[in-house]
């Protein structure tokens, strides 16, 4: 009988929470936001106060749930991929100083890239750092792995890396609840240097992180995630990884497929399990949801073993994500192909709201900019990147969080005065006020607009940490208090909206404008929740 | 039973509340569920579907593979179209025919029907107009819940328990008017098959 039909984030919130986690430390970002969202709405988090509250970006929230570890308890710091890039540096560093309470990093990969600028695989970064990842196939799994995966920090004194996708992240099926742990006590790490990486320390730190590698492995060899599953047919032999797995059987139900296949969702990767596979088999078929790194592992810089299939070799497309179809076409199996979708059909991309407050922002900005030649708008990741679309066409960079404000600074001292940085309130506090003070510190000719609308708005309506504090950001930064303005964007204020934007494009020095109102999705949600 | 259904529509047109229900009725009847759904970008205003996979089976894969889906259930008519390469060879198309237009380059609303109209299977319905009678155009999903029921192999009365259970908090009036929307769509559908 099945207890909850959970989305694989809403797996891994649960099972967090049961795992006796006293702190989930994350940034809103899709596919990994729903984590955060189901356990500040839970119970149970509630009643244990279980510490949910957004950070400003992903390497606050990654070094927050470190602080919780070295006081002894169990913390979990969610993200999307790209979030681990800002996270880098904190993560990186945690597999050198080890755990005290267990540290979980949740991170969710897009391929296909559904709503992100890349489709980066987390298992690289989860490798360079040295540390064992897990990557569910199912959102069972997922729960288990959430669950487990403090002990299993806490067992290997490293941080776990817990690996997700958007297809599991965003599907939901039937999951068991275990029994709920208790959380860890405060307890203080038993060596007071673990947390020190000054270069002595960090040297030891660093070889028994090397030295761990054995257990790393051997855990993975017994891991119950990962299984060697008999085949008759030794002419291939399959690696399936994390959700792969799930597409593969699709075409094999009731145990039916006759060649031997090594499902896989604990890393570093069982080597007993891949040598056995070796050398049975005639060929290998690496499934796996991002890139190909499996693969290149096994089929090595010569490629003078057995043969390797996979995404290097064309059998599977070597971009986007994976589904049952590219695989039953690796596998060489025929199917109904469905009918073609007919000519009429026209492309139906995601667009600001009607209504929306970026729309009168960029309508008042395109009118003072028609006097400039084109390409002065540096943006952001947000809603307003929509901005990047007729009717607008508006802006011609989206890179990373905060890139709009040095981009722009970067074109102002190559002469391209003036350049304007289009950023969300949001995304301003996540990565943009340590640019606006390089800004301030040269004086660049650049005018930064924070378009407020007052909440994390894509990832569905978020509290944004800078709510309240903008202006005061600003002046603190350095920012001349009479270059800042703020104005409601409404269409009754276009004429002033526009008159602000070439003041202060005109004018020799660092402006903010903040047009100013709340997001009509985040209002309306707030509206039915009153009533 | 295996019922595989992609439902489609446009980012806001809710049509998770159709899956909801759907899968209420599922969990009641003792069935196993995977549903992918669209979340993120794409849910301002772009296209948006969802894969819900009900079977008497353990289901491996959260998509559904192309060419097997049973049926497409689509709250806007040129979303449907958008999904074909996934319907079977005896699959059901299910569609409003309320276009919603938020695109500059809607094409013209008759070579939509066109192209519904030369399928084997489908069931093409003024779901909006239906909701009206009923009371509210907010009903609408639950028509086309009503006029995809014959084609799912699910007992009515449980799919009317699922309705009933997402509704209760909103009080009798609403869950009743619910149900007469799903039964007057589910009328259509018998009618017109």
């Amino acid at each position: 009988m099945q207890k909850h039909l959970f989305l694989g984030v809403e797996a891994i919130g649960q099972g967090a929470i049961d795992g006796g986690m006293s702190g989930v430390y994350a940034y809103p970002g899709t596919p990994s936001t729903e984590i955060t969202e189901f356990i500040q709405d839970h119970p149970l988090a509630e009643e244990r106060n279980i510490h949910r509250k957004w950070s400003a970006n992903e390497k606050t929230a990654f070094e927050t749930a470190l602080g919780m570890s070295y006081a002894g308890k169990r913390a979990m710091s969610c993200m999307k991929h790209v979030g681990l890039n800002v996270a880098a540096d904190a993560f990186i560093n945690a597999a050198m100083t080890g755990v005290n309470g267990g540290l979980v990093l949740t991170v969710a990969d897009d391929p296909s890239m559904h709503s992100s600028q890349n489709e980066q695989d987390s298992r690289f970064f989860g490798k360079f750092a040295m540390i064992p990842i897990l990557e569910p196939s199912s959102q069972q799994e997922a729960y288990d792995m959430a669950r487990e995966g403090f002990a299993l920090s806490e067992l290997t004194k490293v941080p776990v890396m817990l690996r997700i996708t958007t297809r599991l992240a965003h599907s939901r099926a039937g999951v068991e609840c275990s029994e709920v742990l208790d959380e860890n006590q405060l307890s203080m790490p038993a060596d007071p240097r673990q947390f020190i990486l000054l270069p002595a320390i960090a040297r030891r730190k660093y070889k028994g992180l090397l030295q761990s590698q054995d257990l790393f492995l051997k855990l993975s060899e017994e891991s119950k995630y990962n299984r060697y599953e008999e085949g008759e047919d030794k002419s291939l032999g399959i690696v399936a990884c994390g959700i792969a797995y799930n597409y593969l059987m699709e075409h094999y139900p009731n145990g039916t497929c006759p060649f031997p296949v090594i499902k896989i969702s604990q890393y570093p990767l069982p080597e007993k399990l891949i040598k056995r596979l070796n050398l049975e088999c005639d060929e290998l078929l690496i499934l796996e949801e991002g890139a190909p790194m499996v693969e290149e592992s096994l089929k090595g810089f010569f490629a003078n073993g057995t043969p390797v299939k996979g995404r290097l070799d064309g059998t599977l497309p070597r971009d986007g994500e994976l589904n049952p179809d590219l695989i039953a076409k690796a596998l060489g199996k025929e199917f109904f192909q469905g009918y073609d979708i007919p000519k009429v059909v026209a492309n139906r991309p995601p667009a600001l709201c009607q209504g929306c407050g970026h729309q009168d922002a960029y309508v008042a900005m395109n009118e003072a900019l028609a006097d400039y030649t084109k390409g002065r708008v540096f943006s952001d990741i947000g809603c307003y990147t929509l901005g990047a679309l007729p009717p607008y066409e508006s802006i011609y960079s989206c890179v990373d969080m905060g890139a709009s404000i040095t981009m722009a600074k970067g074109a102002a001292d190559a002469g391209l005065i003036p350049s304007v940085a289009m950023i969300g309130d949001s995304t301003f506090a996540h990565s943009g006020i340590t640019g606006l003070l390089d800004a301030v510190n040269e004086n660049s000719s650049i005018t930064v607009v924070i378009s407020d609308n007052e909440s994390v708005s894509m990832t569905g309506g978020q509290d944004s940490s800078a709510l309240g504090k903008i202006e005061s950001i600003c002046i603190g930064v350095g920012v001349d208090p009479a270059h800042i303005h703020t104005i409601v964007p409404l269409r009754k204020n276009h004429e002033e909206m526009v008159r602000l934007f070439r003041q202060e494009f005109a004018y020799e020095g660092v402006s903010v404008i903040i047009p100013r109102r709340e997001c009509i999705q985040r209002a309306s949600s707030r509206k039915r929740n009153q009533k | 039973m295996k019922s595989d259904i992609i439902l489609a529509g446009v980012g806001g047109q809710g049509i998770l509340s159709i899956a909801t229900a759907l899968g209420e009725a599922a969990l009641a009847d003792g069935l196993l569920i995977k549903q992918a759904e669209t979340h993120g970008m794409s849910q301002r205003g772009g296209a948006v579907y969802s894969h819900m996979r009900i079977s008497d089976q353990p289901i491996s894969s959260d998509l559904i593979p192309g060419g097997s889906a049973d049926l497409i259930l689509s709250v806007e008519p040129m979303e449907s179209l958008r999904y074909l390469p996934y319907l079977s060879e005896t699959g059901y198309l299910v569609t409003n025919i309320t276009p919603f237009v938020n695109i500059p380059n809607y094409p013209d609303i008759e070579k939509v029907m066109e192209e519904i109209h030369k399928l084997p299977r489908y069931i093409a319905i003024d779901a909006d107009a239906i909701a009206k009678e009923v009371g509210s155009s907010r009903a609408s999903n639950m028509v086309m819940l009503g006029a995809a029921s014959p084609f799912i192999d699910i007992e009515f009365s449980k799919i009317e328990n699922g309705i009933r259970t997402i509704f209760e908090r909103k009080g009798e009036a609403v869950v009743n008017m619910n149900l007469e929307a799903l039964r007057r769509g589910r009328a259509f559908a018998e009618e017109n098959r």
